[in-house]
């Protein structure tokens, strides 16, 4: 995996490709890409180009592919994350400021489940697992999703602070994800990098005016970031895994990637004109199965009537 | 907007006005029983208006008040898929209400409005959304029959003769006829299940039955409302039609899901040629209507709670919008 430093214009550029194994995952629309363009809207992949977990379980099943354990193992941790996060922003539907929130909320959502799915199916075939084996019949130690993603979603700028957080991170970690030496990772990534891209733009555009809306949103979107901020930290950690997989191509040590989220985030807070948060970062422990109180509640009501029927399809 | 005056014609109107008026009731007439549509900016009979507003905010209502039964299983959903596809149905109906809000303000009146009279308990929704869902197999009957019934209802209203409904009605219809489909899967998936699966299906069949016919409204005899808005080609077939109709639809599909309909009654007049069903409790619709429904003050409370819980967001995108308005126009 190449460390250059992907600019927003090369990702256009890069997310054109098609991925053999998956078909034509590209927009259809040439020059569209990762950067905002309208026309590259993810919501307007047919069926037949979108890359789905179905395909995913498909090629499973086929033989086609399998990923190592360390791979199957790093598939979990971000299928993890994304899997708890639609969990907590699932709630907001019917809940929201605005009916357009209900839709914007529920489709980053949907976007973060979908990502999810993907990789978990995907790690899951490391152990003849399917992802709702994975999502259902684990309990929270063997979670690897990190801190941020259970922390509460508190008010609308607790939840806006945490999902601007995520989504520039997500947007430099699948940019990376996509030259990965690993296929199937590069193609969920392809795709979950354009609709991570809309994520930023809404959350950045939501900390814009909450913090120069009224005198109530900035004192609520500061008290918003300094919630979320102690767990910023762990997202860039590298450890044994990462370091085996960096090496191998499949992914970039997490911490390569700190730079570049401190830049466009702090250009935004800056634009802003709000402070980074001088708040101690957490310890985390997440990808090692290490949680806070949250997470036990969040599986409780997720997997209740799964396991109240075990072995049932729906 | 051209009329928030929502009472018959004033007698006092001068002589021009009065010719005016007699243009536009002429004109819309012709457009009527030519069986075309009605704009925004075209004349139209106060009471026309006031109809058509009611409907449609009403079914904006119910609308944005149907996410609620609906998104209480998001969290819980059985598996991922379950979960992304209800996570994308409570999302279209957002959608449904907003179009249909839009469609209500090119009457005249602000979405803010609605959605006030709608928290302070003034303007009603479909009575069906205050029944709770309990169990995983409601998601499945939601789709099949109360979507079911709503698509009956629903695309007779695609022609009607008010073109911001009409049109937004075709989209929605679209929308539904998913919808309804993949309640049916739910239901047919849990019949080909488990043996508590398919108590959980028939269950919720066995709840949603009633009410679902119940929401094509009340029996033609006892409708008074039902005959102007069919001479104005808002409301194309009666109730008790529809109603029948969309009862012979569920007595073909219920076999193919291996589920009974809790109606003994149920059987096709060879007479009138229309499907007849067993009697409905209507005390107990009235009763939902009346506000005594299991779910009508918690339905209300979450959407006030939402709203209320809300306004400082959207105090806030309001002033930042004048701020930056400002700043470009001192720039």
């Amino acid at each position: 995996m190449t460390t250059k430093d992907v600019s927003t214009q090369e990702t256009a550029k890069d997310t054109d490709f098609a991925i053999d194994g998956h078909g034509d995952i590209s927009v259809g629309v040439h020059g569209a890409g990762a950067s905002g363009d309208g026309s590259a809207s993810a919501t307007r992949i047919t069926p037949g180009n979108a890359l789905r977990p179905e395909d995913i379980a498909l090629e499973i099943q086929r033989g086609q592919v399998k990923p190592t354990e360390d791979v199957a193992e790093f598939a979990l941790r971000i299928g993890d994350d994304g899997l708890i996060l639609a969990q907590r922003l699932g709630h907001w539907i019917s809940r929201s400021p605005e009916l357009e929130e209900d839709i914007a909320l529920g489709n980053i959502a949907l976007d973060q489940l979908g990502h999810a799915r993907s990789f978990l199916t995907y790690a899951g075939a490391a152990w003849g697992k399917s992802e709702d084996d994975l999502a259902y019949f684990r309990r929270e130690h063997e979670f690897r999703s990190a801190h941020l993603f259970e922390q509460p979603n508190g008010d609308f700028a607790v939840t806006i602070a945490r999902q601007f957080i995520v989504s520039f991170y997500q947007f430099e970690l699948y940019t990376k994800l996509m030259e990965s030496t690993d296929a199937t990772i590069a193609a969920i990534s392809a795709k979950a990098v354009k609709e991570v891209d809309y994520h930023r733009d809404h959350s950045a555009q939501w900390v814009l005016r909450l913090a120069g809306g009224t005198d109530e949103s900035r004192a609520r979107i500061i008290q918003g970031f300094k919630l979320v901020w102690p767990y910023v930290e762990e997202l860039f950690e590298d450890d044994e895994l990462t370091t085996r997989l960096a090496a191998a191509g499949v992914t970039v040590q997490p911490s390569s990637l700190r730079a570049e989220f401190d830049r466009l985030t702090g250009d935004i807070m800056a634009e802003a004109e709000l402070e980074i948060p001088g708040v101690p970062q957490s310890l985390g422990g997440g990808r090692r199965g290490k949680h806070s109180e949250f997470l036990g509640y969040i599986l409780a009501e997720m997997q209740v009537l799964a396991r109240e029927h075990p072995g049932a399809s729906w | 907007m051209a009329s928030q005056n929502l009472q018959s014609v004033p007698a006092e109107l001068s002589p021009e006005e009065q010719e005016r008026e007699a243009a536009g009731q002429a004109y819309f007439d012709r457009i009527i029983s030519e069986d075309s549509r009605i704009e925004p900016r075209d004349w139209m009979p106060a009471a026309y208006r006031k109809t058509l507003l009611r409907q449609i905010s009403q079914h904006a209502h119910s609308e944005i008040i149907g996410m609620q039964p609906e998104a209480n299983w998001i969290t819980r959903a059985p598996s991922l898929k379950r979960k992304s596809i209800l996570m994308a149905k409570v999302q279209d109906e957002a959608g449904h209400g907003l179009y249909l809000y839009s469609a209500a303000e090119t009457l005249g009146q602000s979405r803010d409005q609605m959605m006030e009279d709608l928290i302070a308990g003034k303007a009603r929704y479909s009575s069906i959304f205050n029944y709770p869902t309990i169990s995983w197999a409601d998601m499945g009957a939601i789709g099949w029959l109360v979507d079911g019934a709503a698509i009956c209802n629903q695309v007779p209203l695609c022609r009607a003769s008010y073109g911001p409904y009409g049109r937004a009605m075709v989209r929605i219809c679209k929308e539904e006829s998913f919808h309804q489909r993949q309640g049916f899967e739910i239901l047919l998936e849990l019949s080909n299940g488990t043996p508590a699966q398919k108590q959980m299906a028939q269950d919720a069949v066995n709840r949603w039955y009633a009410p679902s016919l119940m929401m094509f409204g009340p029996p033609d005899d006892d409708s008074p409302n039902s005959k102007q808005s069919m001479a104005w080609n808002i409301k194309r077939f009666s109730n008790d039609e529809l109603r029948s109709r969309f009862v012979g639809m569920m007595v073909e599909q219920v076999r193919v899901l291996g589920l009974t309909l809790p109606d003994k009654d149920i059987r096709f007049n060879e007479e009138t040629k229309k499907w007849e069903h067993g009697p409905l409790d209507w005390n107990e619709f009235k009763e939902v209507l009346a506000g005594r429904g299991p779910c009508n003050s918690q339905r209300v409370e979450r959407r006030r709670e939402a709203h209320e819980n809300g306004a400082w967001v959207r105090e806030a995108a309001v002033a930042y919008a004048r701020k930056q308005a400002q700043k470009e126009s001192a720039a």
